[in-house]
């Protein structure tokens, strides 16, 4: 589905990734695991098309992105949700959905608003307030609505659980899930092992702007000494 | 001032309200998307006038359908040329620094006036009144023309369909979210080069619709664009950048004071009698400064982050390489050959070339290292001219006296103005640097008994040994060679480090106690004194001191100058003042549309190289002959 070879990025001087390869596989959940500023919204930026990359292959259902900008990115089915979240403070719930809205697409799960509010109950409650008065936890759950408006076939989600509390979290970690059973493809980014393994198929670590393991979810939560040399703090 | 005046002026500000919010609502629209600056937004009003008296004309003079008809066309004209300018032109600069924007925008004012000038030529045209709304309405005694009382209802009925299109319409609620975050509305997949194209349509239909209306209000003249462009600033500054009702509202205050100021006629205060009509054009740059001291981001307006600085990765300045001194020698070198063989017109020009140096030099050091782009330079060079002027005719100084206190004056000027300006940062920075500037120009042109007011000021000779046009190219060579000498030791000086350290990063700066804002004001005051040395010299070499030299076209020609040559090194500007003054004077003698291939040339240099020539010679050259350049 999503195929990342030997990339190579850069902020003006300072090589922030290099030689970084990922690959997600069509329905399953792939996590980006790695310390503060390893490289992993780096990494999500340069697939979606907000960083150029320097060098490197990005390759999404058969086809080259890297290169394409931002918008034909999105319109081939590839959505992503920010770490920042970017929600228009100044549009209500329902404006942030349109904003995200595109033509459905075959293969790829139909979204409408009605059905996201079934999938974040909360936000049906709210369709008319500002994105600026919502709380965290309710900003992150509408930057993932908005994205799945555009009926993505594959999303990116930079650590969707950072800053939520340990409630949010577990919610989160359930809309996942659906999102999976509904045929999604999701490439994660994350620090919080714990979330990750209570989602992700496999994992691929990255510390330094460099891939340091990749594996099934199941095998990294068998090796301590990756682990503690890469993960913990 | 009986209470039926006060209705009539009431209604005067309102029937002007409705063409300045027009104009400010596009240029609002379109820097809220695109975030450019659109220089070019009052010449779309300009020839948004222009056709509708063509229209008219073509129409015949006495139909209403043809009024009103060419008045819509004119509008949607110039929404067509606004797509032509932003497909041709600006799709191509989105990329670049923002003030390379800004100079291609100002490259299409010079190139629009001229393509005016060419086509309507240089008379004022007076259009017609509008057919059937000749009369005027009975107010309590005095009369209202009818076509104010529609204009009246105008402004509030577009501001009522723009709401509408925002708020209840697709295409609007992408627009508002473009507008806090296009990077993200393109990462859900909205194209925003179509986005893009839309709003400045539309803008450069408002603008057009703007100055259309305004036919039977005021003629058609080539002076328009500039004016209204400076009157839609204050009005986004003032009304807060992107917000539509802080445009009306902005467009509204504004108005209201004009009308007033010019309905109150002339005053008594404390015995002496003060004309507030002459406060007009000061009026709106009062308010926006005080607006953006009190209230930086507008009344109406939010906080937003804006890029602090021109240069896009900023590099390391290193101190000049060895290649690079030895340039510098050479070219010194000739200089000082040069008088012996070179006649009178050569010098002349190099003199004026010495003295816009200095200016940009000054500029480069305030923008570059200081990190505060100002729209207003001009101010400080116009302060040293007439400074010098004033104290060789009306205090009686010494000529060498005059001159050698023309920087003390300058430097006075950006002290009192850098006190404010310091607090701002960005646009917000650059657009209070313009209302000083306007202020000062306002102050100048009018007070006719001490500076001449319209007529500048003449007489002002140098002493009789400076007589000598090589001994002036001497003196104009020591005086403004030392000073580029001075301001290369400022940057490269821990003071200039200062500086840099806190444009990159106000918040560092900050943490380690460095206070930036008094860096800042210090850098302010010196870059004034060395613009008020310029000014001083100017005015020495010509001879005379006219008020168009604080004006917004020299501010403009400094920062082309600046960007001329890349905002980046000091060797920058000295060239881009180098290429601009010779441009300026070889195209003015060659064609009477000098200023369309001014224009070109500097639409042609920002599309060639984004980073300025001495940027572009730099990235070609091996890094060690570049260093310093
Ligand atoms: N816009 C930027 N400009 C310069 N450096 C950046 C920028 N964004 C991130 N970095 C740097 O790049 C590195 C990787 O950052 P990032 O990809 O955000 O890491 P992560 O998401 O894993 O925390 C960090 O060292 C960070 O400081
Ligand atoms: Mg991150």
């Amino acid at each position: 589905m999503l195929r990342v070879a030997g990339l190579h990025a850069y902020y003006g001087q300072a090589h922030i990734l290099s030689d970084v390869s990922l690959e997600g596989n069509a329905g399953e959940v792939v996590v980006l695991l790695g310390r503060n500023g390893a490289g992993k919204s780096t990494t999500l930026k340069s697939i979606i098309g907000l960083v150029r990359p320097a060098q490197g292959e990005i390759t999404f259902e058969g086809r080259r992105i890297d290169g394409l900008s931002a918008h034909r990115i999105a319109r081939l089915g590839l959505g992503y949700v920010p770490e920042e979240r970017r929600i228009f403070t100044d549009l209500t719930v329902m404006e942030n959905l349109e904003v995200g809205r595109q033509p459905s697409r075959a293969g790829a799960p139909a979204w409408s608003p009605d059905r996201l509010f079934r999938l974040f109950p909360n936000l049906g409650e709210m369709r008319n307030r500002p994105g600026g008065r919502m709380s965290g936890g309710e900003q992150q759950m509408l930057t993932i609505a908005r994205t799945l408006m555009g009926n993505p076939r594959c999303i990116l989600l930079d650590e969707p659980s950072e800053g939520l509390a340990p409630v949010i979290v577990e919610q989160m970690a359930a809309t996942i899930r659906e999102l999976k059973q509904e045929g999604l493809s999701v490439v994660l980014s994350e620090q919080n092992l714990h979330f990750a393994a209570s989602v992700a198929d496999r994992a691929t670590i990255i510390e330094k702007g460099r891939i340091r393991y990749t594996g099934s979810m199941a095998e990294l939560q068998a090796n301590d000494a990756i682990r503690a040399q890469y993960l913990t703090v | 001032m009986s209470f039926s005046a006060i209705v009539i002026q009431f209604l005067n500000g309102l029937a002007g309200t409705s063409s300045l919010f027009l104009v400010a609502a596009g240029l609002s629209l379109i820097f809220g998307v695109s975030r450019i600056v659109n220089f070019a937004h009052g010449s779309f009003y300009m020839v948004g006038i222009y056709l509708a008296y063509s229209l008219i004309e073509y129409f015949g003079r006495g139909s209403a359908l043809g009024f009103w008809g060419a008045i819509l066309l004119a509008g949607l004209g110039v929404g067509l040329i606004g797509i032509v300018v932003e497909l041709v032109l600006l799709r191509r600069i989105y990329q670049a620094p923002e003030l390379f924007q800004l100079l291609a925008t100002f490259g299409l004012v010079l190139v629009i006036k001229d393509v005016a000038l060419w086509i309507w030529g240089a008379e004022e045209l007076f259009g017609p009144r509008a057919p059937g709304l000749r009369g005027g309405i009975e107010i309590m005694g005095r009369t209202l023309p009818e076509y104010d009382a529609i204009l009246i209802v105008i402004g509030p009925v577009i501001l009522g369909l723009l709401w509408l299109l925002l708020t209840r319409t697709r295409w609007g609620t992408l627009v508002r979210a473009a507008t806090q975050d296009r990077e993200m509305v393109g990462a859900l997949g909205v194209n925003q080069a179509w986005l893009f194209t839309s709003v400045f349509a539309l803008g450069a239909f408002l603008a057009g619709l703007g100055g259309a209306l305004q036919i039977p209000r005021e003629p058609a003249n080539l002076l328009l664009d500039v004016t209204v462009i400076g009157d839609a600033f204050v009005v986004v500054v003032v009304g807060g950048m992107g917000s539509i009702p802080g445009a009306f509202l902005a467009a509204f205050i504004i108005s209201q004071i004009k009308a007033f100021c010019i309905g109150i006629g002339t005053v008594e205060v404390f015995g002496a009698s003060f004309a507030m009509s002459k406060f007009t054009l000061v009026a709106e740059f009062v308010v926006m400064a005080i607006v953006l001291v009190v209230r930086p981001w507008g009344l109406l307006g939010r906080p937003q982050a804006m890029p602090r600085h021109a240069g896009a990765a900023e590099e390391r300045i290193s101190l000049a390489s060895r290649p690079l001194s030895m340039a510098a020698f050479a070219v010194l070198a000739i200089l000082i050959v040069l008088p012996a063989t070179a006649d009178t017109y050569t010098l002349v020009l190099l003199v004026d070339i010495f003295v816009f140096a200095l200016f940009a030099a000054s500029l480069h050091l305030m923008m570059g290292p200081g990190g505060m782009v100002s729209f207003g330079h001009a101010a400080y060079f116009g302060l040293g001219a007439y400074g010098a002027g004033l104290l060789l005719l009306k205090a009686g100084l010494p000529m060498e006296l005059a001159l050698a206190l023309s920087p003390l004056v300058g430097a006075l000027g950006a002290l009192i103005f850098g006190w404010f300006v310091v607090r701002l940062s960005g646009v917000y920075l650059a657009m209070l640097t313009l209302a000083f500037a306007q202020i000062t120009w306002a102050s100048v042109y009018q007070w006719d008994e001490f500076t001449g007011g319209s007529n500048g000021i003449v007489g002002v000779w140098p002493a009789e040994w400076l007589t000598s046009k090589t001994v002036f190219y001497f003196m104009t060579l020591l005086l403004c060679g030392a000073s580029l000498w001075l301001i290369r030791r400022i940057i490269h000086a821990p003071f200039g480090y200062t500086l840099r350290a806190g444009r990159d990063s106000p918040l560092r700066a900050d943490s380690i106690g460095i206070d930036l804002r008094r860096h800042q004001w210090i850098a302010f005051t010196i870059v004034g004194a060395f613009a008020g040395l310029a000014g001083g010299i100017f005015a020495f070499s010509k001879g005379s001191i006219s008020p168009e030299g604080l004006a917004i076209p020299r501010s403009v020609d400094g920062l082309v100058m600046v960007l001329l040559g890349g905002v980046q090194t000091l060797t920058g500007p000295v060239v881009g003042a180098a290429v601009f003054t010779w441009l300026q004077d070889e195209v003015a003698r060659q064609t009477e549309y000098w200023r369309a291939l001014l224009g070109l040339t500097i639409i042609g240099l920002v599309l060639a190289f984004p980073q300025g020539i001495v940027g572009f010679v730099k990235a070609r050259l091996p890094a060690r002959l570049g260093g310093g350049l």
